[in-house]
């Protein structure tokens, strides 16, 4: 079915509202229902979040407005300030809170009942409200009130132990993954609690521990332990076959830089191989030893590892010979996989996701730019899902939100001198 | 409150996906209380079927654990789609169903007769969710996909490893851990418009677009700047310490971060070195970032004297971010996941009694949990056809003979 960005302005969620207190560690949770149409309101402390000083920044200015990371996952929300640490802070946040639907928060565990506002505070309130927690280890255990930050959460998870080169430590993922694994998680467990309250008239709390959304991540290294007590340990660019102690290659060199291309299984040696070989004896690449497997039968799973090698080796060849581009579009036209191993310039260029439209040029008045945002992943036959506003300045809405209230532009004023907005 | 009740009690879900990113969702709406029916066929068993690791090193289609961990809560069916009575057996699973799930390759289900237009035609109202590789259109789209390589095609391959190495590619189908969250989303979401409109819909998230919502700021800065990061190890910029440290014993490895004045003075109380702080090498965050190998020294001579669970308690009571790098055994044992209840045992008629995780997200009111072991191949054939879709026996066993249901 082919589907482009769906244009009808009709949303999922556009009739509920979200009142979002999160700081780095959930704010992609909010982005994700407001791309499905909630109003989602921005709750930040006076002076800003904490997020905004998050890089990269716009023309390297970390004044707090300028953070390509906040940019990119505030999008399609409001922004108001407020302290909630003031009794007319608290009495602003009660009668907001007594409208919305959705409640989220990354505050350390029992920081909201200390003000006042834990789930039992805010359900008599209003009954309806889900409200979202997310924190480095969930609402209770005995960890509920240690740290975390993205490297120690990936170390945790088990995924870091499996990455990086088996001669150097264990290594996370270039840019920080937890917090934005975690905020998935509650935007997925908030919207089952969502279903469920559509029912029922009744809302809950939903506790999300980034300790327990980044477990998981690594595929199967507690099973392997589990099943055959198994460590699985990291090897890098390769694969290692537990039964034969073969090294199978992952990441290859090749004329510009490097391309993902894996030697495994059974049926998808079938798949990939017999096209691949075909390719390279077109070419003169391929080997008589090589032209004559079967690979209908051959299976990477009981190869010795001399044979893997001998495979290996005039593979490597003709990935070094050609350009990424080469092998990836020469690897589509045979429904074979051999991926560049892109940076973020492959990614902005990338011809899959120009033609399917997905990037956004969002216009940022302030800054006089106009900067390029990724659309929504998500398409659907009915509804739009899109971004459609550019993330906003600190406060930018308080105005327009706290006037629902029925605060004037002179109250607001007064608060904005006693510090609560 | 509404007491032992699961949040999606009466949902139907037809799931003909397979390996992870399908499967893990589909495992999350049963875990919280729908009715999921995974379908398989046994001369196309879900590949995850044949993937290691195996209960006790033997092989069979029904011991894999990886094809465990994505598939509790389901029943399992099979069923031959090559068959035409197959494929007409299927829409009456989806006239059954509110929402169908698929992962095949883009135009499979078309081509099958089993697309969105045939579907609606037997449930008006039908929900159907597609989690294709690269999206149903564009250059890439009838292209087939690995989840293991788009890690690499979304650009977290070359963002991970050491500057002056190759980049090593983080391990495993990474991305399918990504997508299932935006269609667990999308679809609660859809299922509320169907509420309020009467009207299904379609639905489609593209696993590459997703994966590609994880890196946004830095594709945001190429667009901006035309800036490519390079690979920086485990460090982060402004943050120091902020590394890995070996720890006692054989690959044990401990986490450790500062990022206050406040968390750097705690880690010198803690390494039992307070006057370290005021060190001229280290008394500022820019001294220490600039004399770095230095202070990752000091720190490393302090942890390889203990294990990272040491390392990791002292820190943390000290008030500072801390953990242990976790192998598969410290993944089984840990103290804090299993005071959580985070792996549900269960007993599997092959593996026997073995662990399930529950899903990353707990509803105070109406949890979920995995409450069935993953099916066996066809292990459900008999319920799911003769009192759930209401086969006669004439029909069930004419259809079984017939191979309808290989």
């Amino acid at each position: 079915m082919d589907s482009p960005a769906n244009q009808n302005p009709e949303t999922m969620l556009g009739p509920y509202r979200v009142l979002d207190l999160t700081d780095e560690k959930g704010l992609i949770c909010g982005k994700t229902l407001g791309d499905l149409g909630a109003d989602v309101i921005q709750i930040e402390p006076p002076g800003g979040s904490s997020a905004r000083d998050l890089g990269p920044f716009y023309r390297d200015m970390p004044s707090g407005e300028e953070s390509l990371y906040w940019f990119a996952y505030n999008a399609n929300k409001r922004s108001i300030t407020l302290n909630l640490e003031s009794s007319d802070g608290l009495d602003m946040f009660r009668k907001l809170a007594a409208k919305a639907d959705f409640v989220i928060e990354s505050f350390p565990p029992g920081y909201l009942e200390s003000l006042g506002l834990g789930y039992s505070a805010l359900s008599r309130i209003n009954p309806r409200v889900i409200l979202t927690s997310i924190t480095p280890f969930g609402q209770t255990g005995p960890y509920r009130d240690y740290k975390t930050c993205d490297l120690v959460s990936m170390a945790l998870s088990g995924y870091m132990f499996l990455t990086g080169d088996p001669d150097r430590p264990p290594v996370r993922i270039g840019f920080p993954q937890a917090y934005l694994h975690a905020g998935m998680a509650a935007a997925a467990g908030t919207m089952v609690a969502h279903y469920r309250r559509q029912l029922t008239g009744e809302g809950q709390q939903v506790d999300v521990s980034i300790q327990e959304a980044c477990a998981w991540i690594p595929t199967d290294s507690a099973i392997y332990w589990e099943m055959n007590q198994v460590l699985e340990e990291r090897h890098g660019g390769v694969r290692v076959r537990p039964t034969t102690g073969a090294h199978m290659k992952r990441i290859w060199e090749c004329r510009d830089g490097h391309v993902s291309f894996d030697m495994y299984g059974a049926r998808l040696a079938r798949n990939f191989m017999t096209p691949l070989v075909a390719w390279m004896a077109k070419e003169g690449a391929a080997p008589d030893f090589l032209k004559e497997i079967d690979w209908n039968t051959f299976d990477y799973f009981a190869a010795p590892p001399e044979l893997v090698e001998k495979v290996a080796e005039p593979i490597g060849r003709f990935f070094a010979n050609r350009t990424r581009e080469e092998l990836l579009w020469g690897g589509v036209a045979r429904r074979c996989c051999i991926y560049p191993v892109v940076t973020p310039k492959d990614v902005a260029e990338s011809r899959q996701l120009q033609e399917r439209g997905f990037w956004v040029d969002v216009e940022h008045d302030w800054l006089a730019s106009r900067i390029k945002y990724p659309g929504s992943c998500i398409r659907a036959s009915e509804t739009a899902s899109a971004v459609v506003r550019r993330s906003p300045r600190v406060g930018e809405h308080n105005v327009e939100v706290y006037g629902e209230l029925g605060l004037s532009k002179k109250e607001l004023l007064t608060l904005r001198q006693r510090g609560v907005i | 409150m509404e007491k032992g009740k699961r949040a999606l009690e009466g949902l139907r879900v037809a799931d003909f996906s397979w390996i992870i990113a399908g499967p893990l969702l589909a495992k999350m709406l049963g875990d919280h209380g729908a009715q999921v029916v995974h379908v398989e066929s046994s001369t196309r068993a879900d590949n995850l079927r044949s993937t290691l690791p195996m209960k006790d090193n033997v092989s069979g289609i029904n011991r894999s654990a990886a094809f465990a961990r994505y598939n509790s809560s389901k029943y399992g069916i099979s069923l031959n789609l090559a068959h035409p009575k197959g494929v007409e057996t299927a829409r009456r699973i989806a006239a059954w169903a509110d929402i169908v799930l698929e992962n095949f390759s883009s135009g499979t289900v078309e081509r099958l007769g089993l697309g969105y237009e045939e579907l609606r035609k037997v449930k008006p109202d039908i929900i159907m969710v597609s989690l294709p590789m690269f999206g149903h259109s564009g250059p890439l789209a009838m292209h087939p996909g690995l989840g293991s390589q788009l890690a690499d095609l979304v650009g977290f391959g070359n963002l991970t490893g050491w500057p002056d190495r190759p980049p090593v590619s983080p391990p495993g189908a990474y991305t399918d851990f990504i997508t299932p969250y935006y269609a667990m989303a999308a679809l609660m979401a859809a299922l509320d418009y169907r509420q309020r409109t009467g009207k299904g819909q379609y639905i489609e998230v593209s696993q590459y677009e997703a994966g590609v919502q994880f890196v946004a700021p830095l594709v945001m800065d190429w667009f901006v700047h035309g800036r490519e990061p390079t690979r920086t190890g485990n460090r982060c910029p402004g943050v120091a310490p902020h590394s890995v440290y070996r720890c006692r014993g054989h690959e044990r490895w401990c986490a450790i971060a500062a990022f206050t004045e406040e968390e750097w003075r705690s880690l010198c109380e803690a390494m039992g070195v307070p006057d370290l702080a005021c060190d001229p090498r280290f008394v500022t965050v820019i001294a220490r970032l600039h004399n770095r190998e230095e202070l990752d020294d000091v720190i490393e001579k302090w942890t390889a004297e203990h294990s990272p669970e040491e390392v990791m308690t002292m820190l943390q009571k000290a008030g500072v971010a801390a953990g242990t790098a976790c192998n598969g055994r410290d993944q089984n044992e840990d103290p804090h996941l299993n005071a959580r209840g985070f792996y549900k045992e269960l007993e599997h008629s092959e593996i026997g009694r073995h662990r399930y995780l529950m899903p990353p997200f707990r509803l105070s009111k109406t949890p979920g949990e995995p409450s069935m072991p993953a099916p066996c191949l066809g292990q459900h054939n008999e319920h799911v056809y003769r009192e759930i879709l209401g086969l006669s026996d004439e029909e069930f066993v004419s259809l079984l003979n017939e191979g309808v249901f290989d």
